[in-house]
């Protein structure tokens, strides 16, 4: 895991250094332009005269350090304005990835008990759905048909600021409101892939002798469908939900600019748009570190299912 | 004695046969039709209607149907039905040549790791599981913001980030292989590990590969379109994600500019899935009886 954290930041050390043009550039530009001297100057104040070995020694130890350099935009250490965002993006991250799962799994559960009849041909349907819709065109038609034409939900952001209450219940509900558009575009895209998969493999484990003995024991539908085949298929869903954590984060950017939702990927986009280098490379470190610790969640949710899986 | 030896199943089916499977499925023909059919619009669509895409042609914001232009006029007042005829070459072009990027990476990582085995295996594999741990489009975001946001480097920029399930895929296929007898008969023949690996294990190889790939170009239009929304475009060609991408501020507007582009995406990667199916089911000898 950290191993994986090292190599983002070299490969982000790499791109910086491969990339035409450099801090001092960048710097020159915002300021109108600077002459040899000063580059020469600025250069050596960021310490690229340096050679290569070094640069990128240094570069990793102020990442260690969590120092992810300073935002020319925002004139904030990049570091406070990821963690001002951060909560936002794993809020939405995990409440899409857990929405995605359980109705995933409900509707293939229920897919499962007739593989050819409606039910089957309405989560291959979705889930060729899921495939080909891009995520954010799903987020404006969805936008658009609840917050503009039912205003059910509100447009864009995640909290309302007219709501002077102190009530903590007041302020939770009025975030959810806000979170429920986006989590369920977010989500529109896996819980497809999850029925399809957790259809799949409870057709497999509906078969097997396990099966057939929990239901000659006389155990009701309901005991032998939920605790014997359902406990025995979802290996290979959370697996591939584990595997899927990378695309979510991916699928969140592009949410997140769909309903201004301000968390991480928000950011991305702005930091694209004002050429903020040193807050899109911090965002990718930090992001592969959700992914990460989502994936190590999915383990430990693994073992806790099957006590054989070793970590 | 002989009898009860399990024969080797060939893992290459006859080209006829392939074709067979393939046109007995409805939804791998319709994919394939309307494939083709945008691709005809992409390509020769032009030329019977020859609206300049980046031509303000009439006053902007006109809805749909309205003032002669069937599908309206976007925020500079270009025709949107000529943005999406002309957007169709570069959103399939780009499709295709970074799924092709990919499967060049995928495939030659695969490989190497699947046929050597030992340490070769522990790094490539090391490095493609970091691939899938990266979040894909944050990485080709930092690509494409770096590197300027031409054609040629957003291409790269989703092959490059795409490759590891190729690569996963093609590592198995190379591990259950290279066990088969025919590969030891082909070594015991003096053939060495180049000729092994690519003339003799790939070929065998194909088919999961080229199912695999045919999906990435419909993910690669995705993701292409989704770059463009970001800002991430060229702005020099016109794509459909360019078409949205440059819209999107006046979506709660003008609903119909981010609309039709976003259709024409889902028509498109819903084809490609519907063939990569149906190419699935025509190349897969595991299914062959069913």
């Amino acid at each position: 895991m950290l191993l994986v954290l090292l190599v983002v930041v070299v490969l982000n050390f790499l791109m910086l250094h491969l990339a035409p043009g450099d801090i001092a550039d960048t710097i020159a530009q915002t300021m109108g332009g600077a002459d040899e001297q000063d580059m020469a100057e600025l250069r050596k104040q960021y310490g690229l005269d340096q050679p290569f070995f070094i640069q990128l020694f240094n570069y990793v130890v102020r990442v260690a350090l969590l120092d992810f350099g300073h935002s020319h935009f925002y004139n904030l250490p990049v570091f406070d304005l990821i963690m001002e965002r951060f909560p936002a993006t794993l809020l939405l991250v995990f409440s899409a990835q857990i929405l995605s799962l359980f109705v995933g799994i409900l509707l293939g559960v229920y897919a499962a008990q007739n593989p050819n009849g409606l039910s089957s041909l309405f989560v291959n349907m979705f889930s060729l759905f899921g495939y080909a819709a891009p995520v954010f065109w799903t987020g404006i038609l969805l936008l658009i048909a609840f917050s503009l034409h039912i205003p059910i939900f509100p447009v864009s952001g995640m909290r309302d600021i007219t709501i002077e209450s102190s009530n903590f219940f007041v302020h939770f509900f009025d975030v959810l409101r806000h979170l429920f558009l986006p989590m369920i575009t977010l989500a529109s895209i896996f819980f497809a892939y999850y029925s399809r998969l957790c259809r799949a493999s409870m057709l497999e484990v509906l078969g097997a002798d396990f099966v057939r003995t929990a239901k000659a024991k006389g155990l009701s539908k309901k005991d032998v469908l939920l605790k014997h085949a359902l406990k025995n298929s979802l290996s290979p869903v959370i697996t591939f939900a584990g595997l899927s954590f990378s695309a979510v984060v991916s699928g969140a950017i592009l949410v997140e600019t769909v309903y201004s939702w301000p968390g991480l990927g928000t950011l991305a986009f702005n930091s694209i748009i004002s050429r903020d280098t040193p807050v899109l490379l911090g965002i990718l470190i930090f992001s592969t570190l959700m992914v990460t610790v989502g994936n190590l969640l999915t383990d430990l949710t693994l073992k806790a299912l099957d006590p054989r899986i070793k970590i | 004695m002989l009898e009860n030896e399990e024969i080797d199943e060939p893992t290459i089916k006859p080209v006829k046969e392939i074709f067979q499977t393939f046109f007995k499925s409805y939804s791998a023909v319709t994919g394939l039709f309307i494939l083709i059919g945008i691709a005809v619009m992409g390509f020769i669509g032009p030329l019977f209607y020859p609206t300049d895409p980046f031509d303000m042609v009439w006053m902007p914001f006109s809805p749909p149907g309205a003032d002669g232009f069937l599908l309206g006029t976007d925020y500079l007042g270009r025709d949107i039905l000529s943005q999406i005829i002309n957007g169709a070459r570069v959103s399939i072009a780009i499709g295709f040549l970074a799924a092709l990027v990919s499967c060049f990476i995928g495939v030659g990582i695969g490989s190497f790791a699947g046929f050597y085995g030992g340490w070769v295996e522990e790094t490539l594999m090391r490095i493609t599981e970091f691939f899938q741990v990266l979040p894909t489009l944050l990485f080709a975001m930092v690509i494409v913001a770096l590197f300027g946001s031409s054609v040629l480097s957003i291409t790269l920029a989703i092959g490059a980030v795409s490759w590891a399930s190729v690569a996963r895929i093609t590592r198995s296929e190379f591990l259950r292989i290279k066990e088969l007898d025919f590969v030891l008969a082909s070594r015991s023949s003096g053939s060495n590990n180049m000729a092994l690996i690519f003339r003799v294990i790939l070929p065998n190889a194909a088919a999961p590969i080229i199912v695999q790939s045919a999906l990435l170009v419909g993910a690669a239009i995705t993701f292409e379109a989704g770059l463009a929304f970001l800002g991430l475009s060229d702005p020099n060609v016109i794509s459909w994600g360019q078409v949205i991408g440059s819209n999107r501020v006046y979506i709660l507007d003008a609903t119909y500019t981010v609309t039709f582009p976003g259709i024409a995406i889902f028509i498109t990667v819903l084809a490609i899935s519907l063939v990569g199916d149906g190419l699935n089911d025509a190349l897969n000898p595991k299914l062959r009886s069913r």
